[in-house]
């Protein structure tokens, strides 16, 4: 229906009201009190940084980023990128920062998995089950995280050592100086099928996509597998053929004091994941556990009542619906457990903050140091916010 | 697991994040409450006005600092901050002890939190020149060295290619590790861990092979295993590490305070006086230098701004260097070598002339 009243209330604007420059009126009230806290913010802020340069003055103290051009001559034990002793500090920084994300990134993915599976078991009618998840979250949740942390790196330097390390299948060792597994011999194939593999995911999603707009014109369900398989499994492997089938694998062996060759996850990191994961899985739960009890059981019976099978009514329906009160909590615990990473100073994990705490030691600029950890981790912060909030607009329910 | 290594890792986490701050707001007060900060003449008048030195020590390093069963501080850097204190106040006792981590310690002198650095510290050119610092002499001639556990076989350094080895950070060990490691071409894993005991206990657990400190340290964590014998330090020693305290930039007069009372020690042991005997030599010795040092003549106490008496009374208070030394680094196998006095072969401790 179209709009066509000749009412004026409904096309006139409203009349505009004078300002007066007098305290009586709200707006100039206002004005003056945006001015005035801006101004003391502000103001303070000089203060501060005034401050700070006067008395970097007078104590000598030498300022600047300049630093991070000079060799570090830090020894890191792992990194993803090259790296060695010569390396400038900003090199050593950005190992830093890799590393602080390898640890969060994983542990999200991990935690988010063990989280929902707690959080789903402590709901479950297994009394057992259900009595478990809950002593699980319980206990994980009351004990201090460094405390776990420190649990867990001690609990694996009670690992063999390298000469008496455990070996359950050829090829794997288990000690105290971490585990090694056999790694392909990496060939420039083996990067092509990577491609490939990623480039089937996406297919793959485009597949899914096609496929329920034809569901929704026809009704029809139609099976996504074929596709799946085709471009997730089929596509590197032809990639991988084509490009020769190098299958040269890089066997960890004891040389001298320690294994040389496969891939290593050391005690450090492998103890920092484990902590950060359980700790956060814990919280997790019970966010996962909230959302699926906010959903109330009319709308479980009355998907049942149209018919649809368990898994398409926890998916269809009861699911979009959880999401909405899970996800503004879970953004928290992403971010508490990209922070709480900084911990791996304690048992020797060489994130960000370690790193930049020893350029700090050796250049004495310890307010630069500082700023580029604050940075790191605010950067790091806002992209997961960003994303998550991204994803909790796509996923709210559309009000109709 | 106690209490205690949370509270300690979380100040050594804090350490960094606090001096920042405190740069950033101290100072900004009033002159009159600005006292202890850097660049201010005062800091000895403020230390007198306070009524105790605060002394930044080590957070626990057996014959170094580390508290007894007591709770009361004790070791070789402790007696520098007693000394101290026996000069100003005539009272070894007037001193609050500050336990710091390598990385904490730099930024609690800047910001004034400490009057004084007594804390194993290697004097460097980037030290001395950057933090706004000032390194008063070398209490302690040291270098820097590896222990490995004796059934490794291990003889010389050099054997440690492909080792993990144990580091703090935040060191000049650490620096001296990388080059070493690069001038003699070995390959090495670091395992790098802030507290001092969670490191020594990952080398005593076996997560690394060798562990690399300076040469006093290696001896005091020896001594402190439960069985010393099973831990090899190996006759290599790869760096000078000329340790001493530290006061903050600026405050000349405070410096040599801190810098006259090091050599006190040293020349009463060259002049042979001790705990035992400094009443009567004050009393009885003719010799002019002794006169002058004892208080007798001269008015030496005075140009530093403390009493005239002050060697009598730091050494009643501590001993002289040698008696320090035999009390607290012998017992854990330190020998005096290069700390030996001059007069003697290979020894470098040389006090200046009093006068």
């Amino acid at each position: 229906m179209s709009q066509t009243s000749t009412d004026p209330r409904h096309f006139r604007a409203p009349p505009k009201r004078q300002l007066r420059l007098s305290w009586a009126d709200e707006r100039v009230r206002a004005i003056v009190w945006q001015v005035v806290i801006v101004g003391i913010v502000a103001g303070v802020i000089w203060w501060l940084v005034r401050n700070t340069q006067h008395n970097l003055e007078v104590r000598r103290i030498a300022t600047g980023f300049g630093f991070l051009q000079r060799e570090a001559g830090l020894p890191i034990g792992e990194h993803l990128i090259e790296y060695t002793p010569a390396s400038t500090y900003f090199r050593a920084l950005s190992v830093g920062v890799l590393n602080t994300l390898k640890v969060a990134l994983i542990g999200i993915v991990l935690a988010t998995i063990l989280g929902t599976l707690v959080g789903i078991a402590r709901l479950s009618k297994n009394w057992l089950l259900a009595k478990i998840a809950a002593v699980y979250v319980e206990v994980i949740r009351d004990i201090p995280l460094l405390l776990q942390l420190l649990f867990w790196y001690t609990m694996l330097q009670g690992l063999p050592a390298p000469r008496q390390a455990m070996n359950p299948v050829t090829g794997v060792f288990l000690s105290n100086r971490g585990l090694r597994l056999p790694f392909l011999d990496w060939q420039v194939a083996h990067s092509w099928a990577l491609l490939a593999f990623v480039a089937g995911l996406f297919g793959t999603w485009l597949t899914a996509r096609a496929l329920r707009r034809k569901q929704m014109a026809d009704g029809k369900p139609r099976p996504l597998w074929p596709a799946a398989l085709g471009l997730i499994i089929g596509l590197p492997l032809v990639v991988w053929l084509a490009g020769g089938a190098p299958t040269a694998v890089d066997w960890p062996a004891l040389r001298g004091f320690n294994f040389q060759g496969g891939f290593t996850i050391s005690p450090e990191y492998f103890a920092l994941l484990i902590g950060l994961t359980t700790y956060t899985a814990g919280f997790i739960a019970e966010i996962v556990r909230a959302g699926i009890l906010s959903v109330s059981q009319g709308q479980w019976e009355a998907a049942q009542a149209l018919g649809l099978r368990p898994g398409v009514v926890l998916r269809q329906v009861v699911l979009p619906q959880a999401l909405r009160v899970i996800v503004p909590p879970m953004t928290s615990q992403y971010l508490n457990l990209t922070k709480n990473s900084s911990l791996a100073v304690a048992i020797g994990y060489q994130d960000i903050v370690s790193i930049a705490n020893t350029t700090l030691n050796q250049t004495g600029q310890a307010i630069e140091g500082i700023a580029i950890i604050m940075a790191v981790y605010l950067t790091i912060s806002l992209s997961i916010s960003f994303s998550m909030n991204w994803y909790n607009n796509r996923i709210a329910l559309v009000e109709r | 697991m106690s209490m205690q290594p949370l509270r300690r890792v979380m100040s050594g986490l804090k350490g960094g994040l606090l001096g920042a701050l405190a740069v950033t707001v101290v100072g900004a007060l009033p002159a009159a409450a600005q006292a202890p900060a850097a660049g201010s003449a005062a800091t000895l008048d403020a230390i007198k006005a306070r009524g105790t030195l605060v002394c930044g020590v080590n957070t626990g390093l057996a014959g170094f600092a580390q508290p007894n069963s007591q709770g009361v501080w004790q070791g070789f850097d402790v007696e520098y901050c007693r000394a101290i204190a026996a000069a100003i106040f005539n009272d070894p006792n007037k001193v609050r002890y500050v336990p710091t981590t390598a990385q904490s310690r730099f930024t609690a002198l800047q910001s004034g939190e400490i009057d004084l650095l007594a804390r194993n510290t290697t004097w460097t050119l980037s030290r001395d020149t950057s933090l706004g610092l000032d390194f008063t002499g070398v209490n302690f001639f040291d270098g820097q060295g590896f222990m490995v556990k004796t059934s490794t076989g291990v003889k010389t350094a050099k054997e440690l290619n492909g080792a993990t080895i144990c580091v703090q950070p935040g060191t000049t060990t650490e620096q001296n590790l990388t080059d070493w490691a690069r001038a003699n071409n070995v390959q090495f894993t670091p395992v790098v861990i802030e507290r001092l005991e969670e490191l020594v206990g990952a080398y005593a657990a076996g997560r690394c092979d060798a562990y690399t400190t300076d040469v006093s340290g290696l001896a005091a964590t020896r001594s402190s295993q439960p069985n010393p014998a099973e831990h090899t330090i190996l006759p290599d020693v790869i760096s000078k590490e000329p340790l001493g305290p530290l006061v903050r930039h600026g405050d000349q007069r405070y410096a040599d305070l801190v810098r006259w009372v090091h050599y006190a020690l040293v020349a009463s042991e060259e002049l042979g006086i001790t705990q035992a005997n400094v009443a009567q030599m004050a009393a009885n010795d003719t010799r002019p230098e002794v006169q002058r040092m004892l208080g007798k003549n001269g008015g030496l106490g005075q140009m530093l701004g403390v009493s005239n008496e002050w060697v009598v009374n730091v050494i009643k208070a501590t001993g002289n260097y040698g008696e320090i030394f035999a009390r607290h680094l012998q017992p854990i196998g330190i020998q005096r070598g290069p700390n030996a006095l001059w007069t003697t072969p290979g020894g470098q401790q040389y006090a200046m002339p009093f006068r």
